[in-house]
């Protein structure tokens, strides 16, 4: 007639529930504060062994009037080289111009990584200190920001992007900030 | 004779070695500062590495925590209010970074809850004890005069 030795059972499934919900998010995405937001400005040298792109130098407001991506990597970063063969074919599709930030890393280094993995970037940008790193938030190379043409961060990812995501989040989100 | 050298060398060589104990005491990295290390442990201390994550900023030794202490030192030495070194740190990695996250409307059911389970209990509590049956606690005359007799023992 009374079902209260029932109640800890009950207890019991809504707890199962909770954990299990819990179980199946990645604790280490953490939602960045930047979307929405303007892209953090700096000046940073480019990569360059030589000639006048060893001078030249990077600024985000350079990339005014085009939505682009900015892509956090590193060759010491060994997710980075699961998400090269997936940003390769963007580039060769040319959809969307990327921009590399290569981050607290050693020039010479990056340089043999590009040689010997490809190069998918339009050109990166040297954050050897780490600084812009942290005025974009980066915690875990490799990241990408999808940044649109009024220099606005729309979306960020947080570790490699696979090919799923590419298809299913970037491409999409590409397409229709490029249509406004 | 012999002896005596061997001591004398094995006494050298104890002195040698504890010079070089003390020598690598006085190698550790000395804070320049003492009073920026202080305010800099105590907001680290609120912080989370990202890294990480169950770690604060101040105990990381991830190389983004070391960074992270770099521009929080330099932030204090240009004169920056604690609230806004924390402010620096959210507006680029969110309340997340920040062990007592701020009251506002998304952590009310967080900063509510223990409460909100307190009474609950409290609750649970209460109707337990107003329904438990009573127990009889009477007691017949002869239960009585076989206590008394087992007390008089």
């Amino acid at each position: 007639m009374r079902r209260v030795f029932l109640v800890p059972l009950l207890l019991f499934f809504v707890l199962a529930a909770f954990l299990a919900i819990g179980l199946t998010r990645d604790p280490r995405e953490v939602p960045s504060p930047l979307v929405g937001r303007p892209a953090p400005g700096f000046q940073l040298p480019r990569l360059a062994a030589a000639g006048p792109e060893a001078a030249a130098r990077f600024s985000p407001s350079d990339m005014k009037g085009k939505v682009w991506l900015l892509n956090v990597w590193a060759s010491w970063c060994v997710s980075c080289r699961e998400e090269h063969p997936v940003l390769l074919e963007l580039a060769r599709r040319g959809v969307v111009p990327l921009v590399g930030l290569n981050y607290k890393d050693g020039s010479a280094d990056a340089q043999r990584w590009l040689a010997q993995h490809g190069n998918p970037y339009l050109l990166s940008a040297v954050d050897q200190d780490g600084r812009v790193g942290i005025d974009y938030g980066v915690y875990g190379v490799p990241e990408t920001y999808v940044i649109d043409q009024a220099g606005v961060i729309r979306y960020k990812q947080i570790g490699p992007i696979s090919a799923e995501v590419l298809q299913t989040k970037v491409l999409p989100l590409i397409r229709e900030l490029q249509k406004s | 004779m012999k002896r005596f050298i061997e001591r004398c060398l094995l006494a050298l060589a104890m002195a040698l070695a504890l010079a070089m104990v003390a020598q690598a005491k006085e190698a550790l990295p000395l804070a320049e500062d003492e009073a920026v290390e202080q305010r800099l442990v105590a907001i680290a201390e609120e912080l989370r590495c990202l890294v990480c994550q169950n770690e604060s900023l101040a105990g990381s030794h991830a190389p983004l925590a070391e960074d992270l202490r770099r521009e929080i030192r330099s932030l204090i030495r240009q004169g920056k209010t604690d609230a806004e070194v924390l402010d620096y740190l959210v507006s680029r990695y969110g309340d997340f970074v920040r062990y007592r996250p701020p009251l506002k409307p998304t952590t009310w059911l967080l900063w509510g809850g223990p409460l909100i389970l307190l009474l609950l209990g409290l609750g649970v509590l209460a109707y337990t004890l107003r329904h438990r049956p009573k127990i009889e606690a009477e007691l017949s005359a002869a239960e009585r005069t076989q206590a008394a007799k087992l007390l008089e023992l």
